[in-house]
């Protein structure tokens, strides 16, 4: 492991990422049993500090932990010292002094994790950074994709939605690009960042186009609130262009997935069809983080290898 | 009769197209001579031999913080800043609280500036009351009372009617309008420069366009009604096209650059270091050629610091809640000597009216010349000399300076303001 922290699939290796993946894959036949708890992490205390409202990346990350007999411990931001004028370096480094091992981040603001990272003893994991990464998120989609085509080199992915405001699309990018697949970028021109090219992705704003002869699509969320900013003029109108429906998904290859980083808005980004058909793999994501977040949370927690044998 | 005698010197007047080995005669405060082999035995000697000595530096563009936010900066304090950095007068921008928009608060910087009495600190006024964009302050009482330049810096006049009246009024007192030129629904949340870094780091944009809209706006308006218009703080090649294409038409506008702007890019913000967080933001590195070729084709007439104080709550926070800025004084001479003067972008003399004559004629200040009568602000350095900037190099109450750790060529050795040495870095015969 070439990493102490995670902050994003930017910084970290291919192989890196492969070593998730593949401990993730045994993870989750751990999370299968009847009896879904090891004890890589017992003695360790994991915190949640979530600085954001989240409530599936926070339990998924609640369960990794627990699953491998760390304390975790949940952080309630809202009714914290925060809104008493305390800096956040403050707050983090108060909990800090708890004996934490690994602090567990989501903030509204780009680049906090890396931030504290620089500034505090403990391991941090991101879990969603502003519009910068969400490599969890990021590692959950890759390892689906694999467990579903069995390889991610050489697969055509389309990311649709809005990839400006998206660090899940920006995670998926840096993953899926270093790991051989050709990223496509699909939504309004004017929720595409200026210069995504440069990150090794084709961009396309017709979205006929840019789901043709994909295996996979990841349908991004879109923000409702984003209309108010003029960045598309209705939802309606979003919906029309950029909504997957089975209409739409024909075009793709027929055996391609559908992932959803949720909460979904059905009817808006993606109809009820798609979302509950038979090429959703929705649902599977949702179990595979418990899974990717318990890999990460091993590597950086410094789990034993040698317990590994006994799952 | 009070006598200093600089000998031996490399002396660069650009007012005077003088660059050549001279001695500078100073007696009671003022110029008396500046020739060959001068010898007095009443004067008091420094040694300049090997060093450059030059007008005592004047920047148009500071924020010392004072009233208001005096954890960052007071006059005394971006004084000392001055000194270090080699400048005898600063202009300090109205962006205190209270603003200064009224003929008290003038009154009370020309106050401060005399009680620390290092150097001339003068007051740049609001253009409108409160900096509120909404009417204009009384600038006649504001220019009597002795401000010498009226700005709302840190916001833009997004009226454009009261940007036109503002220029209109200024022609009875011939003071310049310095515009910070952002249209704030361009910049509205940005962060950073707009493009491919902002895409990677996740932080929203400021497309170039939010400021030359406004450039464009106000030199079109300046060549309609006339008066002295001032760009603060250029950053982009656009503004600077727009400039050409102003003075080409031969309308009266000036403009200024920092030094961060020509030296450091966007890519630097790479570890979301907020040292390199300002506005305008660091631009790119296509940005950095053209804003080096306006100072050379004297498109860009000034180079002014924007010495922005912060203090590290300011600073050491989450990036979208971390102040905007850098200090600045202490370290332009140094930049505009190892990026512009080093590299041959700029001769010496032609840097030096940058931070001399420039501003004084922009400004109708008799300063920034050595010519026979004036005051005798003068600035001794070593241009050849290594520094490396540390924390504690800083006079200013802040370091808030992306440039810690950084070694540069240009160093300032002698700072003597009305004829008296109030900084020195030698020991004097």
């Amino acid at each position: 492991m070439a990493f102490k922290h995670l902050i994003g699939l930017q910084d970290i290796s291919k192989e890196d990422i492969e070593t998730i993946l593949d401990l993730a894959k045994s993870f989750k036949e751990v999370i299968l049993r009847p009896i879904k708890k090891v004890p890589s992490l017992k003695g360790k205390t994991v915190v949640n500090m979530f600085f954001e409202p989240s409530t599936r990346t926070r339990t998924s990350f609640e369960l990794a932990a627990k699953r491998l007999s760390a304390d975790a411990v949940n952080l309630a931001i809202s009714t914290s010292s925060v809104v008493k004028g305390e800096t956040l370096l403050d707050t983090v480094k108060t909990i800090e002094a708890m004996q934490i091992d690994i602090v567990i981040i989501r903030h509204s603001v780009s680049g906090v994790p890396l931030y504290l990272s620089q500034r505090i003893k403990s391991a941090v994991i991101n879990a969603g950074d502003g519009l910068h990464e969400h490599p969890t998120q990021g590692l959950l989609d890759i390892f689906t994709i694999r467990e579903k085509k069995g390889k991610i080199a050489g697969l055509k992915v389309a990311i649709v939605g809005d990839i400006m405001h998206s660090r899940v699309a920006r995670s998926n990018i840096w993953g899926l690009t270093k790991l051989g697949a050709k990223v496509r970028v699909v939504g309004p021109s004017t929720l595409i960042p200026r210069d995504i090219e440069k990150l090794g992705v084709e961009v396309f704003t017709d979205v006929e186009k840019g789901i043709k002869d994909v295996d996979v699509i990841n349908i991004l969320r879109i923000q409702l609130e984003r209309q108010k900013k003029n960045l598309f003029p209705t939802i309606r109108e979003y919906a029309m262009l950029f909504g997957i429906n089975t209409e739409k998904l024909k075009l793709a290859k027929p055996d391609c997935i559908v992932l959803h980083p949720g909460p979904m808005n059905r009817g808006i980004e993606i109809s009820p069809n798609v979302a509950d058909g038979s090429q959703s793999v929705i649902e599977e994501q949702v179990t595979n983080g418990v899974a990717v977040r318990m890999a990460v949370l091993y590597l950086i927690g410094g789990g034993k290898r040698d317990e590994e044998t006994s799952y | 009769m009070k006598k200093l005698l600089i000998k031996n010197g490399l002396v660069i007047d650009p007012a005077n197209n003088i660059e050549e080995k001279l001695d500078v005669l100073i007696t009671d405060g003022k110029i008396e001579k500046v020739t060959k082999n001068i010898s007095n035995s009443e004067a008091k000697v420094i040694d300049a031999d090997g060093l450059v000595v030059m007008p005592g530096f004047i920047d148009m563009h500071v924020h010392f913080r004072e009233p208001g936010f005096e954890y960052k900066e007071t006059i005394e304090s971006g004084s000392r800043a001055a000194v270090k950095g080699g400048y005898t007068t600063v202009c300090c921008m109205p962006n205190t609280l209270p603003p200064i928009d009224n003929q008290a608060m003038v009154e009370f910087i020309n106050l401060k500036s005399k009680q620390v009495g290092l150097i001339d600190v003068l007051p740049i006024g609001t253009i409108t009351k409160e900096r509120k964009g909404e009417e204009l302050a009384p600038i006649g009482e504001l220019f009597k009372a002795g401000a010498v330049a009226i700005s709302d810096d840190g916001s833009c006049v997004a009226n454009s009617e009261i940007i036109r009246r503002a220029l209109e009024y200024c022609k009875m007192f011939g003071i310049p309008v310095i515009e910070h030129c952002e249209d704030i629904n361009l910049s509205a949340d940005g962060l950073m420069n707009e493009g491919y870094y902002s895409t990677l780091l996740g932080l929203k944009g400021i497309p170039k366009a939010a400021e030359e809209v406004i450039v464009a706006r106000d030199i079109i308006i300046a060549g309609e009604v006339g008066g002295k218009l001032h760009i603060a703080h250029v950053s982009t090649e656009g503004s600077v096209e727009l400039l050409t294409w102003a003075k080409k038409k031969g309308i009266n506008v000036t403009a200024e650059v920092t030094p961060h702007h020509f030296t450091l890019d966007e890519s630097m913000l790479i570890n979301y270091d907020t040292n390199y967080k300002m506005n305008p933001p660091l631009r790119t590195k296509q940005d950095i050629k053209v804003l080096k070729d306006a100072l050379k084709n004297d498109i860009i007439d000034v180079i002014a610091t924007d010495h922005a104080p912060h203090a590290e709550l300011d600073k050491d926070v989450e990036f979208n809640a971390a102040a905007f800025g850098i200090i600045g004084l202490e370290t332009a001479f140094p930049l505009i000597i190892t990026e512009l003067v080093s590299t041959g972008i700029l001769s010496l003399s032609s840097a030096i009216s940058k931070i001399t004559i420039n501003p004084a004629r922009i400004l109708n200040l008799k300063k920034g010349t050595l010519t026979v009568g004036v005051d005798a602000d003068i600035t001794i350095a070593d241009i050849n000399k290594e520094i490396e900037i540390t924390e504690d190099f800083f006079g200013s109450r802040s370091s808030n300076s992306p440039f810690i750790g950084k070694k540069m060529k240009g160093s300032i050795e002698i700072v003597i303001k009305n004829g008296k040495i109030i900084y020195n870095k030698r020991i004097l015969k």
